[in-house]
């Protein structure tokens, strides 16, 4: 499903070239559940961006779902990003002047999907997510484990084939961590790819298959 | 994106700060407001002007002897070879498509009757004068169509003239003396009122061929022609010269159309509107900063935001849109307060000044939400550029 051929990502700051990720090969089949680990400034993250289509690579191949997205322009990068990829970052990332429902329902509206269809898969989502109750509150008046909850909701609104979590419970305590990967593990046995980035050993371990990035290349890789 | 979920959206943002959203649109509304006023004055002004001048009617020639390159009055007959006669006004009667052609002099003349005296304006004038400016008699008849250069020394008093004279008696029939001589009261005026500080009413009218005697005149000042109101004024007016170079031989006359005195009125008012309209312009200006600057702050506020509506999806247009759209909706809520404010200030001024003519023509008031939303959507320029512009990754990092 994805395949990275060389791909090399390199920063500048200041006069100092920074390599982030120095010839990346990997492959990730469809339904895979890996976590990506290392120490700070390893790359991982970076990696997930590119995954993600948000970063361009200096160099290498892309391939995603046998299509070369390598040099998309701006505008298909955001198609692509739409119908196949969702998001979960560690901050949540939800828009704080709208309700749980308006968040979860935000990329069909933006996709443009007629009203009708997105109350339905509104509903469902809501349902599976456990939060019915909790549709038209705030974001502020939501808990940490349920921002979280509404942002994966959100994540599977458009049904993608790969979901990125980068550090998802970096900002919730131990308990409800385990909790939201417990979801994102029900959205890895419908049949997701999932892909985690994470410092903590524990969540990392969860994975099936785990990746270990030191100094931008792939130290590790345990299935 | 669906255009109703892209009108929520941009409602939602703008309501997330009420205060905020208020305020610049207040801007706005202040510009707004001030434009629809000083034009509602300025429009005012130009109705009042014009009614004024065409309350006599629009289809109206005036011939004065002399010549006169531009358009304007003709002060009497000073360097003209042939005065402009009577045989002349007669002789324009006969022009294609004119109904009245009627000679006209005038001059100050003392009245008196009784041992009472006043000094009021004379018209000496032919009988088809009420008809070239549709004025109504309240008593008796006008002057009759005698031979014009013979006629009878009948007289007829305008409104105010008739009260001053005989009080609340009849004056038909009485013998007055006008400028030394005597004269019968054969007619009243209806009162007119006055007509750009002229009074309408403050005045006798006596046969032309008289009046022309009494003040040892041999030119007429004017020949006041009225025509069919369908007739193409190109071609009554050539006709009215045909005539008159026949009877004179050259071009000593100067044509004067009401309606071409009507435009060059209507310029200069259009002008001075336009001028108070731009004054106005000024502080819209300053609404449309206003709004540039909120929406600077609020791409900054949101940067994260439009960093994750890249990331579910949106292209760089659809952000662009949504920044436009906001400053839209703010210069069009702006608008719509400023009109409603504008226009109640001028109904206001309206009832508390009735002399000021004041009048809103509702094109304008299109026309200044049209521009409300203009300005709005260029102040928005800059801003949703921006924004659209932010690299996604960036952007979500940036909180």
């Amino acid at each position: 499903m994805i395949r990275l051929t060389g791909i090399a990502r390199v920063f500048r700051v200041g006069d100092e070239e920074v390599h982030a990720l120095r010839g990346i090969n990997l492959a990730i089949e469809q339904g895979e559940y890996l976590s990506i680990m290392g120490p700070s400034g390893s790359g991982k993250s970076t990696l997930l961006n590119v995954l993600g289509l948000l970063d361009r690579p200096n160099a290498g191949r892309y391939e995603l779902n046998g299509r070369d997205v390598t040099h998309l322009s701006d505008d298909e990068l955001a198609r692509v990003r739409r119908e196949t990829i969702g998001f979960i970052f560690q901050s949540f990332h939800l828009v704080p002047r709208l309700t749980a429902g308006q968040n979860i329902e935000l990329p069909m509206v933006l996709a443009g999907l007629a009203p009708a269809e997105r109350r339905r898969r509104l509903d469902r989502l809501l349902a599976d997510y456990g939060l019915t109750a909790r549709a038209d509150h705030r974001p502020a008046q939501l808990s940490g484990g349920q921002c979280q909850r509404v942002a994966i909701a959100r994540a599977m609104a458009m049904g993608p084939t790969l979901i990125l979590a980068d550090e998802p419970t970096g900002n919730l305590d131990r308990h409800t961590g385990q909790e939201v990967m417990a979801v994102l593990e029900r959205v890895h046995q419908d049949g997701g790819t999932v892909a985690v980035v994470t410092h903590d050993p524990e969540i990392g371990a969860r994975a099936r298959r785990r990746l270990r990035l030191i100094d931008g290349e792939i130290a590790e890789d345990k299935r | 994106m669906i255009t109703r979920d892209f009108i929520a959206f941009t409602l939602a943002a703008l309501k997330a700060h009420r205060l905020r959203t208020a305020l610049t649109a207040l801007g706005i509304a202040v510009g707004i407001a001030s434009v629809i006023l000083l034009t509602s004055i300025g429009e005012g002004l130009h109705r009042f002007v014009i009614s004024e001048f065409t309350q006599f009617g629009t289809n109206i020639i005036s011939i004065t002897p002399g010549r006169i390159q531009t358009h304007g009055a003709a002060l009497g007959a000073v360097n003209t070879v042939r005065p402009l006669g009577i045989d002349d006004a007669l002789a324009l009667r006969h022009a294609p498509r004119v109904q009245v052609a009627d000679p006209l002099v005038q001059g100050n003349v003392e009245v008196v009757h009784a041992g009472k005296s006043r000094r009021v304006t004379l018209f000496g004038t032919g009988p088809d004068f009420t008809k070239a400016l549709s004025m109504r008699m309240a008593g008796g008849e006008y002057l009759p169509p005698d031979d014009p250069h013979a006629a009878r020394a009948f007289a007829v008093l305008g409104a105010k003239a008739a009260t001053e004279l005989f009080g609340a008696d009849n004056p038909l029939g009485a013998r007055i003396r006008i400028g030394g001589e005597r004269y019968r009261v054969v007619g009243v005026m209806e009162a007119r009122g006055q007509i750009l500080g002229f009074d309408m009413d403050d005045i006798v009218m006596i046969p032309v061929a008289r009046a022309l005697d009494m003040f040892n005149r041999e030119s007429l000042m004017e020949i006041r022609v009225t025509y069919e109101p369908t007739a193409p004024l190109a071609e009554v007016e050539a006709g009215l010269r045909r005539i008159l170079l026949a009877r004179h031989g050259a071009e000593d006359f100067t044509i004067t159309p009401q309606q071409k005195m009507l435009d060059v009125f209507g310029t200069i008012l259009d002008a001075i509107t336009f001028a108070v309209a731009a004054i106005g312009g000024i502080s819209l200006v300053v609404g449309g900063i206003g709004i540039l600057t909120i929406l600077t702050i609020g791409v900054a506020e949101r940067t994260s935001e439009i960093g994750l509506l890249r990331a579910i999806g949106a292209t760089q247009r659809r952000i662009l849109l949504l920044f436009l759209g906001e400053a839209a909706v703010l210069a069009a809520l702006g608008g719509a307060a400023g009109l409603a404010l504008g226009w109640s200030i001028a109904l206001l001024l309206e009832f508390a000044f009735p002399a000021l003519p004041v009048h809103t023509p509702w094109f304008y008031a299109v026309l200044a939400e049209l521009s409300a939303i203009g300005i709005g959507l260029t102040a928005g320029v800059a801003p949703a550029r921006r924004a659209a512009r932010l690299d996604p990754l960036e952007a979500l990092r940036g909180e």
